[in-house]
């Protein structure tokens, strides 16, 4: 049970990139995978296709100057539509908004115009031989899930952050841990009292009798004792 | 300290750097964030004691969410496009073009090599054409440079009102080719070679068949304007995709993924300067290319002189650091 303070960093499990700050915080991000990555190319495809189509009719009123610009505006749609919404919107093409992603630099700052120009242009590439086929395949294996344009970029699609609600601890009296707790230790009991309200009763007093043997808790309120020694943790004892 | 002090202590903090976020985020009125940069970084250090005292997976959750929506807004790329672009148009393009020598001059042999080695080739032996372009094609293209024909271009009796249209559909058609010629790069150059090869073996068949049946005048007076900025600009995308290829196979001391990076932001900017040139070529053929009243002999002398200053501009422009700048 006892393992130093500040345990050496291990690779992490799930797919989360680290990402340094110039103020010394480790941030995480979570790179998104190619399923959703696909659905948001398809929902702006779809938009676009209606944009296009919407606009063609109004255009087809004007005639020559109508197909004059409709010839601009395929250009415009079809090179112009991610960049644009992926600068000035912080990285969200309407798509990526509603998968909840969004386009960020390697260090986690927000795209800017070259390397937004740069994955767009370079999409051309990942879209051949045929549906996006190199694409896929660089996606599938890069650890943090890059198409070939976003490895020349230097750019991660990630997903963007979900408000976070304070989950209600358990009632219980606040009181000191028996033995003194890493750090480790301390978050594993917090995290015990957190999500308590999302665990089943049987799972939550599986947990509990795993902590009660090494922290000298007695067998039949071990989760009121967990609780409470959580409660300690956060607040006056 | 236990963790509901600090919670209550820096409470009222946290919620006045959320609001100044919400501000930055949409974009409000961004004069009152000057604290902005202090703010963050205090609660960047808030973040650090929280994970250092083991607080709980909420606190330290949150402060991280709202520690990465700063560093998103501290860090945002604010560099004014417009302001940038004159300075890169008078000196860091021309510069820019001399400093990749090596690689314009392979992307340009490539396409004026095969342009001119394949328009010579079907001048003297014309048959040839049809190895490249099938017939009813060639067919459809005599028409256009007929000299009986009144209006030059794509259509034979397009009237000038249609310049509007014509100048869309060679924006769109143009920058499309010079795009995929710099993305082709990516598959170790042989995509851009490709495309560069491709396209000149194209245009040198429609140059040297209409050459030799007769219909050299119409054609080269028309060409000879645009092509200065639309041949200079597809040789120039093929120089930046060609640069990409190389990073891939010749990275040097850095690993490929590094400087494919290193590599991609250059070649970005001489893809946007190809963006301005077909622009330009696009605006002269739709409205200066096409017109019959000219004469020939004007056409050439102004498509020579365009030549002229492209050459120049690419091989003398931003030399010296001068106040436009």
């Amino acid at each position: 049970m006892l393992e130093p303070t500040a345990p050496p960093r291990k690779a992490p499990l799930d797919t989360r990139h680290q990402v340094e700050t110039p103020e010394g915080i480790d941030l995480p991000l979570r790179p998104a995978g190619l399923m959703v990555r696909a659905l948001a190319f398809t929902i702006d495809l779809g938009l676009r296709g209606l944009i296009l189509g919407v606009l063609f009719i109004a255009l087809a009123l004007l005639g020559k100057l109508g197909m004059g610009l409709g010839s601009l505006l395929i250009f415009a749609v079809s090179w112009w539509y991610m960049v644009l919404f992926e600068v000035l919107r912080q990285g969200r093409s309407p798509g990526k908004q509603w998968m909840g992603l969004r386009v960020v630099h390697d260090d986690g700052t927000p795209v800017g115009w070259s390397a937004s120009l740069l994955r767009n242009l370079l999409r051309f590439v990942d879209l051949m031989p045929f549906g996006y086929f190199l694409g896929a395949i660089s996606c599938l294996q890069h650890p943090t899930f890059k198409r070939l344009g976003d490895i020349a970029a230097g750019t991660l699609v990630v997903y963007g952050e979900r408000p976070l609600s304070r989950p209600s601890l358990p009632e219980a009296e606040p009181r000191r841990a028996p033995i003194p707790l890493t750090l480790s230790e301390q978050r594993a009991l917090l995290g015990f009292a957190e999500r308590q309200g999302d665990l089943s009763p049987a799972r939550v007093s599986e947990l509990a009798a795993l902590l009660a043997q090494p922290l000298r808790i007695s067998a039949p309120n071990t989760v009121a004792e967990l609780n409470g020694i959580a409660r300690g943790l956060l607040g006056p004892t | 300290m236990k963790q509901s002090l600090f919670e209550s202590r820096h409470k009222a903090e946290w919620e006045r750097f959320a609001l100044a976020l919400e501000r930055l985020e949409h974009g409000k009125d961004t004069t009152q964030v000057a604290a902005f940069p202090k703010a963050y970084r205090r609660l960047c250090q808030h973040l650090a004691l929280a994970q250092e005292r083991g607080y709980s997976s909420f606190l330290i959750d949150s402060l991280q969410q709202q520690v990465l929506r700063g560093h998103q807004q501290l860090y945002r790329n604010r560099n004014r496009l417009g302001a940038s672009l004159p300075g890169f148009i008078l000196g860091g393009f021309p510069r820019l073009v001399r400093e990749e020598w090596r690689f314009v001059l392979a992307a340009a042999l490539l396409f004026f090599g095969s342009l001119i080695g394949f328009g010579v080739l079907v001048y003297l032996f014309p048959e040839l054409i049809y190895n490249l372009i099938p017939a009813d094609q060639v067919r459809e293209m005599q028409g256009m440079y007929d000299p009986v024909a009144g209006h030059l271009g794509r259509s034979a009796e397009r009237a000038a009102s249609e310049d509007w249209v014509m100048f869309g559909y060679y924006i769109m058609h143009n920058i499309g080719i010079a795009f995929q010629t710099f993305a082709g790069g990516l598959l170790a150059g042989v995509g851009s070679a490709f495309f560069l090869i491709n396209n000149g073996l194209i245009i040198g068949a429609v140059a040297g068949h209409l050459s030799e049946i007769g219909f050299g005048q119409t054609f080269w007076s028309f060409v000879i304007g645009h092509g200065a900025f639309e041949l200079t600009a597809i040789a120039l995308a093929g120089a930046a995709g060609l640069k990409l290829g190389w990073a891939l196979i010749a990275p040097g001391r850095l690993t490929r993924g590094e400087a494919l990076r290193h590599a991609a932001r250059r070649s970005v900017l001489l893809v946007c300067g190809v963006m301005l040139f077909l622009l330009i070529a696009a605006f002269i053929e739709a409205y200066w290319s096409s017109r019959t009243a000219v004469t020939p002999l004007t056409k050439y002398l102004v498509g020579a002189c365009l030549w002229f200053g492209m050459a120049m501009y690419l091989l003398f422009a931003g030399r010296t650091r001068h106040a436009p700048e």
